[in-house]
């Protein structure tokens, strides 16, 4: 069963990438790659009262979130939306257990509400107006691919354009040697039933059991091992280059998605 | 009453294909498996008891699942072992339910049955544990202590792929309380796409000291036990389930007096993070959009099996957007006060009571509640009622102004 549709604007960052342009130029070639810490924008699109509040994972996704959706063209608050994410807050998770462990068991109201996997797309909601569903999905190592899948099936099945968020961030000691993420990284992407005007290219998902595709810069395949929105990387690669191809995504043990890219120029 | 139809949200929603739910179970603090439960919906017993819950020290009530840990899993899946694994283990056990994921397999292959599984703990607690065994000098978590396969949202539903041997696509979904009843509308979707023929659905969610000091620090759970729609609610009580459902295409596999998903609707409130649209838009929405793609009427709905925390902002907005859509006089009531809001499994658990209640006649009475608050207009029963009722819906809503809800009944 192959899962087709087009993707019509793509947001990323990451550490030492900064955009999806930035990326195009990393990915083919043209500027070094340069690993830096990953720069968060605040999030002027929420009430300043609400901004305060957030924090790197909510930063994260609404940032490439709106980088997609403003480079498609499409209006955030009329989209459906698919949040993908190996975990939510982890700085927030750490400050709830450690309060836990202490006598007084003092939890933060705000944190607490804060702490569940859905805070990035309930922000993203209130900020954008978005009444629309939103599907908030954990998969561990395989949350991109989850993420994706859960896409396609909605613009194939709904009609009509999705919006897919794909985001990790970091724990912070002593979580952090447990789970080992460096950075936080998002990629998002509208993705649409038809070709538009703004479509970048035409794709193609299928499981398979072929192995997946690794990056050949030595750091980017780091990334793609180390933090599991990385997974997307030899897809992200062929869309910048705009070469026709298909790249093997890790998902599960048992299966990886085969993802076949025809550019739309 | 006002037509659901002429309120249809502006987003486009295609009528879904009805979907047979082949197998269910739910354990509760009401019971361990369909035939416990029912027994105490009829005989309208709560669960819910003062808190006593390992070292927390709250004055609230909990609803326990018994015997959640004396269970055992599999050896070659001992790496998963936490509270919420254990419990989804306890569910998995009952009704046969293990025996007919397995058939399902085996009529349709492993790789064509998918696994989607709502949570919000998952098992989280591991970690709390974790955090009052560090090293005093280096701050580590003990070695013992693994992530992945207990804290992490995934986890019980690798565990649950694993357990079954499924090798279709897996997923958890955790949008706070909603999940469980979300991950219906992520299985409809791909089994209406043909990525597969079958789906283990449902939730799992345990108590842990995250929720139960986090909602008390919001000021969002009762000292008593949770009184849904009644004028006196002060909050909610937190309970555990493990609740699954076999869906499935319509096949010659399904039994004729099988009940069925007829529809999904989702939204989101775009409001606040921990407070409900105090209208109930985002509800509303939700409601008209699972009528929508069910191709119903509100009057199509015998009986409302509410989200109905106990919250007053909750039942408030939930009361204005049901009257909104239903009027005031289709039968509706909260089964917290008998379960407890089993946070990310209440979704699953209250999808199984409204099969329940379509198989057996059951509108079941909210118990807890005293005296119905007056400004609440939506037409709450207190009383087990008898009637054959042929769609039920079920709404749950959740934390990030999340809603879900679901509409089952009888084929044809």
């Amino acid at each position: 069963m192959k899962l087709s549709g087009y993707i019509d604007g793509i947001g990323v960052l990451g550490p030492g990438l900064n955009s999806w342009a930035h990326t195009v130029e990393v990915l083919c070639g043209k500027q070094p790659y340069h690993s830096v810490p990953t720069v968060l924008p605040v999030p002027a699109m929420l009430p300043p009262a609400e901004r305060r509040r957030t924090g790197r994972v909510v930063k994260l996704a609404l940032g490439v979130a709106l980088e997609a959706t403003g480079s498609a063209g499409a209006d955030p608050a009329q989209l459906p939306s698919v949040f993908s994410s190996s975990g939510s807050d982890g700085h927030i998770c750490h400050e709830i257990c450690q309060a836990l462990a202490l006598p007084a068991r003092e939890v933060s109201p705000t944190r607490f509400s804060n702490s569940v996997h859905n805070v990035a797309a309930g922000y993203w909601s209130i900020a954008t107006g978005s009444m629309t569903e939103s599907n908030v999905l954990c998969a561990f190592d395989a949350s991109f691919v989850a993420g994706l899948l859960d896409a396609m099936t909605q613009i194939i099945v709904d009609r009509r354009a999705v919006l897919l968020v794909a985001y990790d961030t970091e724990y912070p000691p002593p979580l952090h040697a447990k789970r080992p993420i460096p950075d936080g990284l998002g990629v998002a992407m509208v993705l649409t039933p038809e070709r538009t005007p703004r479509s970048i290219a035409r794709i193609e998902v299928e499981l398979t059991s072929d192995v997946a595709d690794k990056m050949p810069e030595p750091e980017l395949e780091a990334m793609r091992i180390a933090i599991p929105a990385g997974r997307s990387l030899p897809l992200l690669r062929l869309l910048a280059s705009r070469i026709q191809g298909c790249a093997i995504l890790d998902y599960l043990d048992v299966s990886r998605a085969a993802v076949r890219v025809e550019p739309c120029t | 009453m006002t037509s659901g139809v002429a309120m249809t949200p502006s987003v486009a929603m295609t009528p879904m294909k009805p979907l047979v739910l082949s197998q269910f179970t739910a354990t509760s603090c009401i019971g361990s498996g369909v035939a416990a439960t029912l027994a105490s919906l009829v005989g309208q017993r709560s669960g819910l008891k003062p808190c006593d819950f390992e070292t927390v020290k709250i004055d609230t009530h909990i609803g326990e699942v018994a015997g959640v840990d004396a269970q055992r899993l599999p050896e070659n899946l001992k790496i998963f072992d936490c509270r919420n694994n254990r419990l989804a283990e306890l569910a998995l056990r009952q009704d046969g339910f293990l025996d007919a994921i397995e058939a399902a397999a085996a009529f349709w292959g492993r790789r064509r049955v998918g696994v989607f599984i709502g949570t919000s703990t998952a098992g989280i607690m591991q970690t709390e544990l974790a955090y009052r065994a560090r090293d005093p000098k280096s701050g580590a978590l003990p070695s013992s202590f693994e992530y992945g396969t207990t804290h992490n949202s995934f986890s019980v539903a690798d565990y649950l792929r694993r357990r079954c041997r499924l090798e279709g696509p897996a997923v958890a979904v955790s949008s706070a309380c909603a999940s469980s009843a979300k991950v219906f509308g992520a299985a409809r979707r791909m089994i209406e796409a043909g990525m597969i023929d079958a789906a283990l659905v449902g939730g799992t969610d345990s108590l842990c000291l995250t929720t139960l000091y986090g909602f008390h620090s919001l000021q969002l759970s009762s000292p008593a036990p949770c009184r849904p729609f009644d004028v006196a609610r002060d909050g909610i009580s937190i309970g555990e389930a493990g609740a699954f459902a076999l869906l499935e295409g319509v096949s010659e596999r399904a039994a004729s007096d099988s009940v069925l998903l007829y529809g999904v609707g989702e939204s989101s409130d775009a409001y606040h993070m921990s407070a409900p649209h105090p209208e109930g838009l985002g509800a509303k929405r939700a409601m008209l959009a699972a009528l929508a793609s069910a191709s119903l009427d509100a009057g199509d709905i015998d009986y409302i099996n509410l989200h109905g925390t106990g919250t007053p902002s909750n039942d408030r907005s939930e009361s204005q957007a049901v009257t909104s859509i239903f009027g005031p006089t289709t039968p509706c009531s909260s089964t917290k006060g008998a379960t407890g809001h089993t946070l990310g499994a209440a979704g699953a658990l209250e999808a199984v009571i409204s099969v329940l209640a379509i198989q057996n006649g059951l509108m079941p009475g909210g118990v807890q509640t005293n005296r119905i608050d007056p400004n609440l207009t939506a037409h709450y029963i207190k009383e087990n009622r008898r009637a054959p009722l042929r769609r039920v819906l079920s709404n749950s809503f959740g934390f990030g102004g999340t809603n879900c809800s679901l509409i089952f009944g009888r084929a044809g």
